[in-house]
């Protein structure tokens, strides 16, 4: 059932993973991984389900909609352009 | 449109800008900025009032500093480090727990696994595989695709990430939430690569974590 090769076993391979997705890795170390997951399904589907966990977590940011209040845009819009005004060289 | 955008998405024309008096370049910053900084404010503080504030606060504290600013950083590593001063004040006011406190090492919760160890083969004389699975985790692909893309598994990941330790919450939110880079977030949080990278990797697993849960007891049902 379980395959290990390349000298990493899946129990330390899954502590990589996310500095195998930022491209952290030495060069070696990604070869190594490569043919790991090539063998091992288990290593696969973890790889394959923390790129889904990170695809939804940005899911939130898109369901999301500003709540700011109308009213404090209002009041900051305004403290803008007061500044503004104040920087602006006396004509 | 795009003309719009593109003006403002380079710091040096949007500093500019803002300097200039440019009101089309205060909005566009609360319109691509607002939402993700009460985001962030949250963690630090227990109410949406007062997470509401913080934001306000940091607006005023950019219209303020505009002047001041020395570009040193990026414009949004800049207005994130106006809010987190801003955040952790009032968090520390409100006993709330700071997520970078003067304590790295606890933050980083030891050297715990992020994967139950149970879940691998011990190292035993007869073992042929030690560190390997007792048996593969579940590839996710299987589900039906209208679960997948469900509110509910969206949820689910928003109340996992909700309840990680602050810290993990943090550099999550920025990384995966709000998309920033590595080099973003150590920048903004003052955190090494390889300590955000911990934070990042925990926080990660324990969501995939409450995901597994959640899809095994769908199938189960």
């Amino acid at each position: 059932m379980t395959v290990i090769d390349e000298g990493i076993p899946c129990q330390v391979f899954v502590e990589l993973v996310t500095e195998y997705l930022d491209g952290a890795l030495p060069t070696d170390d990604v070869a190594r991984i490569e043919a790991h997951l090539a063998l091992c399904p288990g290593c696969a589907s973890v790889v394959e389900q923390l790129r889904e966990t990170v695809r939804l977590a940005r899911q939130i940011r898109e369901d999301d909609v500003s709540r700011m209040d109308p009213g404090v845009r209002a009041d900051l819009m305004a403290a803008f352009r007061e500044t503004a005004r104040h920087r602006a060289p006396p004509d | 449109m795009g003309g719009f955008d593109d003006t403002f998405a380079n710091d040096e024309s949007l500093v500019a800008a803002l300097r200039g008096g440019d009101e089309r370049a205060f909005e566009w910053l609360l319109g691509t900025y607002d939402t993700t900084l009460r985001r962030v404010a949250r963690n630090y503080v227990p109410t949406d009032a007062l997470a509401d504030d913080v934001v306000q606060d940091t607006w005023m504290g950019l219209i303020r500093g505009i002047d001041g600013f020395e570009q040193r950083s990026s414009l949004k590593t800049w207005l994130y480090r106006i809010l987190l001063n801003i955040a952790r004040t009032k968090g520390v006011r409100e006993k709330r727990t700071v997520p970078f406190s003067s304590a790295p090492d606890a933050l980083l919760d030891g050297d715990q696994p992020t994967f139950d160890p149970e879940r691998f083969r011990s190292a035993t004389p007869t073992e042929q595989y030690p560190g390997g699975w007792v048996s593969f985790p579940l590839a996710w692909e299987t589900q039906p695709e209208h679960v997948l893309e469900s509110d509910e598994t969206v949820g689910i990941v928003h109340a996992a990430i909700e309840q990680l330790p602050p810290a993990q919450r943090e550099v999550v939110t920025l990384r995966d939430v709000e998309g920033w880079t590595s080099s973003e977030v150590c920048n903004a949080l003052e955190l090494t690569e390889t300590n955000q990278r911990v934070l990042l990797h925990r926080a990660r697993a324990r969501v995939r974590r409450a995901l597994e849960l959640y899809f095994e007891g769908a199938m189960a049902t």
